[in-house]
């Protein structure tokens, strides 16, 4: 059996496997990238070759270019570089998700890039991978992050378009246009017509070329009259919040969708009129059976809660370091949003 | 409690004023009698006292969570509210508890001198009992605030829509003595238990700040100036022997200073007066610091009547032996209030405000630019023929406060805030340069756009030297102007300076860290009284 270091190696690029000289969703420039999903602190421009599921490929070219030198697989089908057996498992975080395994000599190294193990209307669930080290992520690593059913979810939001349309108000849902977009359009899917921002709009496109298929929508767009409008269900990225696209609309209600929404005082902090937790990222449970069910007998924990969760998992009996990275909500929201503004009007 | 529930969470989602009235008015129009006694009751201080301690409170929430201590203290420095933290924590509801607001109250009451396994019974039962939103609520009912943002005004308001009984009105009935058990909220907001007529307040007069040169407000002869005092602005009622204080809020607080009533009571005649409520010690004005101490106190102790005593500065009189004298020029008025004054012995913390002497303009910028030195935040000018305004109206009072200090400090520590701010790292402490090392000067907690607050917080995530609890020492880089309107000598503070009000001015991007003040430049600030 090999050994770790021949299959991982944090480096100041991104995690980089040495035996098969290529990177994981690295965040500099580099020869090969291994990509988890399309997310702009995980897939990052510049890369001379991408290598990513099949329902993450059009995603990829979306967002990087047309032009990007890109190949992709199905889901846990494996390809051989170098010698590194590698394939790609659902991560159930938003469509195209996956976690990296990597096998060289029995060995094996599990990267989830970031994941969600509460199944939802929409993506290809998160599958537990067995190995022996675990790269996990911590964005909600906290006990006090723990989601509900997407039925009751469902229903929240459902009562809240309800109170909106009683009081003539349009309901308008912000959430990212990768993952969040699509969760949200699932969760809402039938209840009344739905408008999409144009940046939500195209990435959908994208998603459809894959294949894959999405509930209805329509385009959202400045010529629409309002009285079309009026009352009924859009979805947006944040960054519109405060732009004249958003006054424009008639009597609009605002919500934002997001695990911090948990706390009281992250859903007071924007002036918006709801915030629902509604997060593409485990919670705290979750974390601790994807761990648990990996059976890995070293654990490194990435972007969000590190030093928390790594010190309640050797606490709990099993091995975990922290390790820093340059990925998160935050290096994510300020990529997304550069890319959203662009768009927004 | 879903009807509660669903109030407290329109209210707390919300920093518009108008849309917490509404979603208070739509709950008095269909909540029960006794619930909404009790809402008004928890929103103006009437709480009963608290049944169960915090520390009882954590230690179950752990047994039951099966959490180490230190996790506990990590989620709830990241939430920033125990109640919240709790609500959180614990596992999904087991059964459905579905009981008023009055009946929570009611047996949350009778807890109080049950022994501890009954309350801890009692506790676990709810908690398994109820949805997180409401498991929060009762929380809160056992004893925190609510720090949702409504102060007794924007209660009174709401009330005030929903009834059309004048506000004011509102105030004095919701303060005045009442129980929920031997009233109806219609007896309450009609105001059965109180005397309207004995305690009605007047609008009171507010000035601008001054947007013109001296020499352009004409003669000097025509105009009287005193101190702008900093304390609170308060209206005394005294009619038919009884004596009433309102605040500039509108909000009645006679109880919190029992010492003005005492000096008040010596006058005979009945009258109402503005003025400003002061700390006073030895006939000196005490900081504002001072003040806060004994301000929305629900009892006041022996020994903060003696170490922050209580004075007033008597500026204007309103009403006079039962006549509105609004309508007098400033002047007959001063003199009114003079003449009552003089009529009585007084003790030495209630005065007049004394009037500055001056022939010319030009006079008074030396003695603005002292006013410091007696705790004064600058000067007011009011226009002789002046009658006492409703509201505030330009031209006739003009205050002229001094400038503030201004220092450029480092940050070298941010914690998180708390309520709305519990998300963000938003308060911090300043640091300037004694020697080779830093020395703390100031803590403060505002002037920043939310946005600025969202880039540091972001920053202190990154560059925070320790990874646990509430408090982040960062590396010190971040430079920001601190304006403050004092600076004394003291011996409480490590720096050897007390600053007063400090604030941030702005966020000095341009300015690197070995260009901040030492501690030897801000004590050239202070002046000599």
């Amino acid at each position: 059996m090999s050994s770790e270091k021949q299959l991982i190696k944090f480096t100041k690029k991104g995690i980089y496997c040495p035996q098969g000289k290529f990177y994981l969703d690295p965040w500099y420039p580099v020869d090969y990238a291994i990509i988890s999903h399309g997310h702009a602190d995980h897939a990052r421009w510049g890369m001379k070759r991408y290598l990513c599921t099949d329902n993450s490929k059009t995603i990829l070219q979306h967002r990087l270019g047309a032009d990007i030198k890109i190949e992709s697989i199905p889901y846990k089908q494996s390809i051989t570089i170098n010698g590194v057996k590698i394939s790609f498992h659902p991560a159930g975080h938003v469509i195209g998700s996956a976690q990296i395994r990597l096998e060289y000599k029995g060995y094996v190294v599990v990267f989830t890039g970031d994941y969600k193990t509460q199944p939802d209307f929409i993506t290809t669930p998160f599958e537990s991978v067995k190995c022996n080290t675990f790269i996990t992520e911590s964005t909600f690593g906290l006990p006090i992050y723990n989601w509900k059913k997407e039925e009751i979810l469902q229903q929240e939001l459902h009562n809240w378009v309800k109170t909106n349309q009683s009081n003539n108000r349009t309901s308008v849902f912000l959430g990212y246009s990768l993952g969040k977009a699509q969760r949200l359009l699932s969760l809402l899917e039938g209840y009344d017509d739905i408008f999409l921002h144009r940046s939500i709009y195209n990435t959908n496109e994208a998603i459809l070329n894959s294949g894959i298929t999405l509930p209805n929508a329509n385009l959202w767009s400045a010529d629409l009259n309002k009285k079309t409008l009026q009352n009924k269900i859009i979805i947006a990225p944040p960054a519109i919040l405060g732009s004249r696209m958003l006054k424009r609309l008639p009597n609009p209600a605002t919500a934002v969708c997001s695990g911090w929404m948990q706390v009281r005082g992250n859903r007071r902090w924007q002036a918006v009129d709801a915030g629902f937790a509604v997060s593409d990222h485990a919670d705290w449970n979750g974390l601790i059976s994807a761990v648990k069910a990996s059976e890995a007998e070293q654990v490194y924990v990435t972007h969000g809660s590190q030093a928390v969760f790594s010190k309640y998992l050797n606490e709990i009996g099993i091995k975990a370091n922290e390790l820093i990275t340059e990925y998160g909500d935050e290096a994510l929201a300020k990529a997304e949003t550069e890319t959203e503004k662009a768009t927004a009007e | 409690m879903k009807l509660f529930s669903e109030l407290i969470s329109a209210i707390e989602i919300t920093n518009k004023t108008n849309a917490k009235i509404e979603a208070l008015v739509q709950y008095f129009k269909i909540a029960p009698d006794k619930d909404k006694l009790w809402l008004i009751a928890l929103f103006t201080g009437k709480r009963p006292p608290r049944p169960v301690k915090t520390s009882l409170m954590k230690t179950w929430c752990m047994e039951i969570t099966n959490l180490p201590e230190w996790l506990f203290l990590e989620s709830y420095s990241t939430v920033g509210d125990l109640g919240e933290t709790i609500a959180l924590l614990l596992p999904e509801p087991s059964h459905t508890l579905d009981l008023s607001l009055h009946e929570w109250m009611t047996k949350l009451k009778a807890l109080k001198s049950k022994p501890e396994t009954n309350k801890k019974a009692f506790v676990l039962d709810a908690w398994s009992g109820l949805e997180q939103q409401e498991r929060l609520i009762f929380n809160k009912l056992i004893g925190g605030s609510f720090r949702i943002g409504v102060s007794k005004k924007t209660l009174v308001n709401a009330l005030a829509k929903l009834t059309n009984i004048d506000a004011n009105q509102l105030m004095h009935s919701i303060i005045g003595k009442w129980e929920v058990d031997s009233i109806t909220f219609d007896e309450l907001i009609k105001g059965s238990h109180i005397n309207y007529d004995n305690s009605k307040p007047y609008p009171f007069c507010l000035a601008y700040s001054l947007e013109k040169e001296l020499l352009e407000l004409g003669e000097p002869n025509e105009w009287i100036v005193e101190q702008k005092w900093d304390g609170i602005r308060g209206q005394i009622v005294k009619r038919n022997n009884e004596i009433y204080i309102w605040s500039r809020g509108e909000e009645l607080v006679t109880k919190q200073f029992p010492e003005l009533v005492d000096a008040i009571s010596n006058f005979k005649d009945d009258f109402v007066i503005d003025g400003e409520i002061l700390a006073m010690k030895d006939n000196d004005v005490l900081l504002f610091n001072d003040l806060q101490k004994r301000l929305n106190r629900k009892n006041v102790t022996n020994k903060l009547l003696e170490e922050v005593p209580i004075g007033f500065y008597a500026y204007d009189i309103l009403e006079f032996d039962g006549k509105d004298i609004r309508g007098q020029s400033f002047e007959q008025r001063r003199m009114q209030l003079e003449s009552i004054f003089n009529s009585v012995s007084l003790p030495e913390h209630i005065k007049l405000s004394f009037l500055v002497e001056f022939n010319e303009w030009k006079e008074l910028h030396d003695i603005r630019n002292n006013s410091r030195a007696i705790n004064s935040e600058g000067l007011m000018l009011k226009q002789k023929r002046s009658p006492y305004h409703t509201g505030r109206k330009k031209g006739d009072w003009w205050k002229w406060k001094v400038d503030p200090l201004t220092i450029d400090a480092v940050m070298i520590y941010a914690q998180k805030g708390s309520g709305r701010r519990s998300s963000k790292y938003t308060d911090y402490t300043f640091a300037v340069k004694k020697d080779d090392a830093l020395v703390t000067v100031a803590k403060a907690y505002s002037g920043l756009t939310d946005k600025e607050i969202t880039e540091i917080s972001q920053w202190v995530n990154k560059n925070a030297i320790e990874k646990f609890g509430p408090v982040r020492t960062v590396k010190p880089h971040l430079v920001f102007e601190i304006a403050f309107e004092g600076i004394a000598l003291s011996n409480r503070h490590k720096s050897g300076v007390a600053l007063r009000f400090p604030r941030i001015n702005r966020w000095r991007k341009d300015k690197p860290v070995d260009e901040i003040d030492t501690i030897e430049t801000v004590k050239q600030l202070i002046t000599a009284p």
